[in-house]
């Protein structure tokens, strides 16, 4: 499988190209830092076990104007692409957001529109060559408005809805869409925050993820448990919701 | 005993109060000793004139007090033996960003003791387990480069079957590569392959003054010398170049024997070590008389390509220690049982087979969290090596010390080591390290101050990375490289900005707080 991948240096993007590369898989590594992008690439490569070389290119969600080049790029570099994963994104606790509005809206702009764009022009690049698979991470967050995670969890709930929309919309023309919903994973991402019950690893959300990418299924949390917490958590009513610390 | 307590009866000992305090760091038993008061907690009985005399009492509220983890409400970093601190770990997969002004870094948390702990005034230590990509690997001479906090299982899982396998390995896989340099581990085939300090091309390190600076044994010999063993505490291990050896196959050949005591041990010991480039060997020593020291030998070597299995070793299952597993079953007569099944378990004078890689390296690794076993007071490991100057007969006076002082231990390991490493603070040296898990009770200062004047007076040392209770003023009796180390140190890093709890506790840092720091 020809994989393009934006987010593999850090966190579940690195634990599931990882995974990946060690069943044999082709990356072209998308990212902001090169000189992280090569270190992934170079770790990438050992663990394939083979000379495949794991190409990147610069790729960076802050500013839109260079998702087509780049991916332009990596099509090139892949010749037919199988998958594009989007693991990237930005995060900070809801206090650390109100404080500073500025980083708000930057948070809110990479996680929602400028992901939007970027997939966009992955979709049309996808379809062009007559399908394939889109795997986004959006969040538990997004499936309902909670306390800690109001800003954070406003941008990805915008993200869910679209990549449901483009799962209703395309599936039908050959693109599969695969929206994965993690649940607290222990990342760098969640380093400074407290881990909740359930709290999933790295690895073991990427097992997950790898599965439904392989099958096509169109939404997944990630651990597995998240679907029932969340699913409790959008069905308690206001005055609990008011209550509650989660 | 505890149904007792609870109403009030004080059937063994009167409360000691506490009973332990070093210059500067307290252990604070009352925690255990809180809930069942004037008895100890856990174990066998507790003779009176086993009680330690109460020294200065340790305020109770001493924030710095090391003290097992299930009393400490809160986040808490702690060794393996379970005895820690309050604190956290910053983690992240950015290690040259997040060792920026930090003042120590911690692997996976194998060390036993206050290796990886911070110092007083501190409560956070960098984690760099997520940072654990490999960075480079010539299939041609096998030489690995990696970030320092890539574990040993996942090396092994990487490279086993590929061929490669590392130079020198600890007793547990559960560890970082950078713990692994920290620590400079020794393994079974220390009397042939060295500590991993002799395997390491080039370290990249952040010292106190933030930059970050590669040393080899050519370049910056003095920092590279005393980074190998030195706990950490000449500046954050960024990456390491570790030369990787070929194995023939990824199974060990083992041939084991049982023996039946202490003196006929160390004559196989040393037989062996001619004939294996690896042994290692569990003695029960809680059996005296003629049975002292008895126990089994194992030595082994990689399989051939004919000898060994054509197919990889399989991915072992694990099982996981409960968190509940009560400290009063490790008791005098489980401890005993155990030595003896596991003894006659191996039924014939001599077995010899193909093993699994893990089952010969690493059989504690099947247990995960195996340390709970000691319950919630903890444990400590003491590890020590005698010279050979100290003649044959250091082992088995140790082993009569150790049996008359009540120091019962379920597990002790033995092995001979070679000669002493490039690393100024490095552990072994030639001769025989023993090795055992004491279970933490009211009298294992006592029992350890005990030890150590032993191992002074026969001119061997302790092992850093597993030490909990060794006095500042005993481990300079018996390691005198201490102050070549510190110069080294104080030459990078002159405030000493860079410290654990263990370097306050036995080095004479001060403690540290957030001012200075």
């Amino acid at each position: 499988m020809n994989v393009v991948f934006l987010g593999a240096t850090r966190g579940m993007g690195r634990s599931l190209s990882r995974l990946m590369a060690e069943r044999g898989d082709t990356l072209y590594l998308l990212g902001r830092t090169p000189d992280q992008l090569e270190a992934s690439a170079a770790d990438l490569r050992v663990r394939s076990g083979s000379d495949a070389n794991v190409g990147f290119g610069h790729c960076d969600l802050e500013d839109p104007s260079g998702f087509a080049g780049a991916l332009d790029d990596a099509f090139a570099a892949l010749g037919r692409v199988d998958a594009i994963v989007v693991t990237a994104g930005l995060f900070d606790v809801q206090e650390a957001l109100e404080a500073d509005l500025e980083w708000a809206r930057k948070v809110v702009t990479v996680n929602l529109p400028n992901t939007i764009v970027f997939c966009e022009e992955a979709r049309t690049r996808l379809m062009a060559q007559g399908g394939g698979t889109l795997c986004v991470f959006s969040s538990v967050a997004g499936d309902r408005g909670r306390k800690p995670v109001g800003i954070y969890g406003a941008s990805k709930a915008g993200l869910t809805h679209y990549l449901d929309s483009l799962d209703f919309r395309y599936r039908a023309e050959g693109l599969k869409t695969v929206l994965v919903k993690p649940g607290f994973v222990k990342t760098g991402m969640t380093a400074n925050l407290k881990p909740p019950p359930f709290a999933g690893e790295p690895d073991q959300v990427a097992r997950i993820v790898l599965k439904a990418i392989d099958r096509g299924t169109p939404c997944v949390y990630a651990p597995g448990i998240w679907r029932w917490i969340m699913l409790t958590i959008q069905h308690l009513p206001r005055f609990m919701m008011r209550r509650a610390g989660f | 005993m505890r149904i007792f307590a609870r109403r009030g009866w004080s059937l063994l000992v009167p409360d000691g109060g506490p009973w332990y305090t070093a210059p500067t760091h307290r252990f604070d038993p009352a925690g255990a000793g809180a809930r069942c008061p004037g008895l100890p907690c856990t174990g066998r009985r507790i003779r009176i004139d086993e009680r330690v005399p109460m020294n200065a009492p340790v305020p109770a509220n001493d924030p710095h007090a090391l003290r097992p983890v299930a009393d400490i409400d809160g986040d808490s970093l702690a060794g393996w033996g379970r005895i820690g601190v309050p604190g956290r770990e910053v983690l992240g997969e950015r290690l040259d960003r997040i060792t920026e002004g930090a003042t120590l870094s911690r692997g996976l948390g194998r060390s036993y003791g206050d290796s990886s702990l911070p110092a007083p005034g501190r409560s956070e230590v960098v984690g760099t387990t997520l940072a654990d990509r490999i960075l480079g690997f010539d299939t041609d001479t096998g030489l690995l480069r990696a970030e320092a906090g890539l574990s040993l299982v996942e090396m092994n899982r990487i490279f086993l079957r590929r061929g490669w396998f590392t130079p020198v390995t600890p007793g547990t896989q559960y560890v970082t590569l950078g713990g692994m340099v920290a620590s400079d581990v020794h393994g079974k085939n220390h009397h042939v392959a060295g500590c991993v300090g002799e395997h390491i091309a080039e370290l990249k390190i952040r010292v106190a003054d933030g930059r970050v600076i590669t040393c080899s044994p050519e370049v910056e010999t003095d920092l590279f010398d005393a980074t190998i063993g030195g706990m950490g505490l000449t500046g954050h291990i960024l990456e390491v170049a570790l030369r990787m050896d070929a194995i023939p196959s990824p199974w060990i050949h083992q041939t084991s024997y049982r023996v039946p005591n202490i003196d006929a041990y160390m004559d196989a010991l040393k037989a062996s070590a001619e004939e294996f480039p690896m042994t290692v060997g569990w003695i029960d020593c809680i059996s005296g008389g003629r049975n002292l020291g008895r126990g089994i030998l194992n030595c082994g070597r990689w399989a051939t390509p004919g000898e060994a299995p054509s197919r990889p070793p399989p991915v072992k299952g694990r099982i996981t220690m409960p968190s509940f597993f009560p400290g009063w079953m490790l008791n005098a007569l489980t401890m005993r049982a155990f030595n003896e099944l596991y003894y006659w378990k191996h039924l014939p004078k001599k077995k010899v087979g193909i093993v699994h890689p893990d089952t010969f390296f690493y059989p504690l690794d099947a247990i995960l969290q195996w340390n709970r076993m000691y319950g919630r007071r903890g444990f400590t490991q003491y590890q020590c090596v005698l010279p050979n100057s100290a003649g044959r007969g250091a082992a088995r006076r140790f082993l009569e010390l150790l049996t008359r002082e009540g120091g019962a231990s379920f597990l002790c390991v033995i092995k001979d080591c070679g000669p002493e490493g490039r690393g100024v603070l490095s552990f072994p040296r030639d001769g025989i390290s023993i090795a055992l898990d004491i279970p933490v009770r009211r009298n294992t200062q006592q029992l350890v101050d005990t030890l150590n004047a032993f191992v002074i007076d026969e001119g061997g040392r302790i092992y850093l990375t597993k030490d909990t209770f060794t006095r500042a003023e005993d481990f300079a009796k018996m390691d005198p490289r201490i102050e070549r180390f510190q110069a080294i140190r104080k030459a990078w890093d002159p405030d000493l900005r860079i410290r654990s709890a263990q370097s306050v506790r036995m080095f004479g840092d001060p403690p540290l707080d957030e001012t200075t720091a």
